[in-house]
């Protein structure tokens, strides 16, 4: 069941629901632990009154001030999270619907992980979410703090387990593939757990989920001293999450480093084209900017830059973390033959794709002679198809592919989203150093914030500027790894089901209204809720 | 009992004082029913729905090694 049309079906409409989904989930995950210091502020405050009785009034004050600030993003968190929640149950659907050879074929591998999130998610998140909007002055600040911390801690585990399962779908790792079921069986957990994909992929994904939050807060905050309204709040705010936004930001600079080794080491198709490198180099210049000539083939002698502003050996370090280390090129990974080291440290000389291709089709034949031999009842020869499988499994997925080609994921759009991702994280780390040092300046006598009129409204601007910086985050993770759904051994056009392309078709334009509208009532009910201002009591 | 009385409680009074909330839950409940009574139910139908693991492993085996997938 090969149609290119529903695949192409499937991968819109699943692209459409993850993008859409990915605009809710970034700020649950980092505003949950903004609420939660800004509570953790209150309760010590409120325990240093009770300490201090003479001095017990001005403490009180303060730490009715950030009873009324938690109180306010919490109702902040809460809309984004209500609105948000179970629009990730639509992309279970589609794995069992448009996916079923790839859920199927993922075997246990997708059902552990998933099934602990929504394990966790329903116990922890749900119970202690509850407790953080019906608790106040019901159950005592103590665990009414620990919930609050609870729920945020909830929502980022949640968020590692589906985070888990998508590292390995980018480098399958700890299982083994059985053919008489033709599933991925996990043997070893913590390896899929652990592993450095896994590792790199948690920590640049939650950081920069952390980053859009404290960008959130801040352009909100901007806002108000625009209006002239609620300076406390507003400058309160905007300096505890631009702390925990520059911490966040550091953090994912360094995480992302770390992820580009990995992509490097695991991927290197992927980094070739987020860096459109058909050439490969040793110490390989990174590329700061450029403009790629559209409809550039794979192999053509032509540079495939217009221009290419270049940085020498910044890749190459980051790729090999050594000097004088060669980086593949598109062009050198199509035709193999270079010395490539794995994330393991294991040295090899690399198979061209003519050579993966061929194991490919022999793995293919193997699994279908070997179903054969079984349903026949000839047992003489399914252990040597078995051993013949397994020997050539790791390039199962290059048999459906047709021409080198295909294994090539779109060069323009990888390329393109990573400088965004890139140049916007930078402009957000100089974001939050600015209001952090525009903030002291006021203490110590300079203009104050409200008045830096022109930079209020750049802050306000730069709402929109995360969200464009954290889907094409996205982009670069999902389209870099085409054309496979698991990385070598699945390719989209082998993953999908024998449905029609018109229904799905039909599901991306039920979708796409849905979900636009699920998001026009999210933009207006936190509008409405901003405007009121942090004085409403809510629950 | 008076464990699952004040549960009870604690929800009941919860629910009954919200104001943004009321909204919030109306959209939740709208979504869910579109989600699970409107798009399950018309448009998302299992593929394997009915079938035993042995079938599965067999259509995807068949799917996996056929003709149109491996040219």
């Amino acid at each position: 069941m090969f149609y290119s049309s529903l695949t192409d079906a499937s991968r819109l409409q699943f692209a459409v629901t993850a993008m859409y989904h990915w605009l809710f989930v970034p700020l649950t995950l980092g505003l949950g632990f903004i609420v939660a210091f800004m509570e953790t502020r209150y309760y010590l405050l409120c325990k240093k009154a009770a300490k201090n009785p003479a001095d017990s009034l001005s403490i009180q004050n303060n730490a009715d001030f950030w009873l009324k600030t938690t109180k306010f993003w919490s109702t902040i968190f809460a809309i984004n999270f209500a609105i948000g929640v179970a629009t990730g149950i639509i992309l279970e659907f589609e794995f069992g619907t448009n996916w079923s050879n790839y859920s199927w074929f993922v075997g246990d591998i997708f059902g552990a992980p998933l099934a602990i999130e929504g394990v966790i998610a329903f116990f922890m998140e749900s119970t202690f979410f509850a407790v953080m909007y019906f608790g106040w002055n019901k159950v005592s600040k103590k665990f009414h703090l620990a919930s609050t911390w609870l729920t945020a801690i909830g929502a980022n585990i949640s968020a590692i387990w589906i985070l888990v399962a998508n590292s390995w779908m980018q480098h399958p790792v700890g299982m083994h593939f059985n053919p008489d079921t033709a599933r991925n069986e996990m043997v070893d957990f913590a390896a899929v757990v652990f592993s450095p994909t896994a590792i790199s992929k948690i920590s640049h994904t939650i950081s920069s989920s952390f980053m859009l939050a404290a960008v959130v807060v801040i352009a909100i905050s901007c806002w108000y001293l625009l209006k002239g309204r609620e300076m406390e709040f507003a400058k309160k705010s905007i300096k505890l999450s631009a702390i925990f936004g520059l911490c966040s930001a550091l953090f994912m600079a360094w995480s992302g480093d770390n992820s580009a080794y990995n992509v490097a080491k695991t991927q290197p198709m992927k980094l070739a084209a987020m860096e459109g490198l058909y050439n490969g180099e040793k110490d390989a210049a990174i590329s700061i900017f450029g403009i790629l000539k559209p409809g550039y083939e794979q192999g053509s002698d032509e540079n495939p830059f217009y221009f290419n502003i270049k940085v020498p050996k910044i890749l190459g370090y980051m790729a090999n973390r050594k000097a004088g280390a060669f980086t593949p090129g598109i062009n050198d990974i199509i035709e193999g033959g270079y010395q490539f080291e794995d994330i393991d440290g294991n040295e090899y000389t690399a198979k061209s794709f003519k050579d993966r291709q061929l194991n490919g089709k022999v793995a293919i034949k193997s699994l279908e002679l070997y179903h054969f031999a079984k349903q026949q009842g000839d047992t003489s020869k399914l252990a040597e198809l078995r051993n013949i499988l397994q020997d050539n499994f790791k390039d199962f997925g290059y048999g459906y592919l047709k021409t080198p080609k295909e294994s090539i994921p779109n060069v323009p759009l990888c390329y393109y989203s990573f400088r965004v991702m890139v140049g916007l994280g930078c402009y957000f780390i100089l974001f939050f150093i600015a209001s952090l040092l525009l903030l002291r300046a006021e203490k110590r006598g300079g203009k104050p914030l409200e008045k830096r009129k022109f930079l209020l409204r750049i802050a306000l601007l730069s709402l929109p500027l995360i969200y464009i910086c954290s889907q094409a985050g996205w982009v670069v993770a999902e389209v870099g790894r085409q054309p496979w759904t698991i990385q070598d051994l699945l390719p989209v056009q082998a993953s999908v089901s024998g449905i029609k392309a018109s229904s799905v078709y039909t599901t991306v334009i039920i979708f796409i209204t849905l979900f636009t509208a699920l998001l026009a009532a999210e933009i207006k009910i936190m509008c409405t809720q901003i405007k009121k201002g942090p004085h409403v009591n809510e629950e | 009992m008076g464990l699952l009385r004040k549960i009870w409680d604690f929800y009941y009074t919860g629910f009954k004082s919200m104001t943004v909330g009321k909204k919030l839950w109306a959209i939740i409940i709208i979504k869910v029913i579109i989600i699970f009574c409107v798009l399950k139910l018309f448009f998302f139908k299992a593929d394997f729905k009915g079938k035993s693991p042995q079938e599965r492993s067999n259509i995807v085996i068949e799917r996996l090694t056929g003709e149109e997938n491996t040219h």
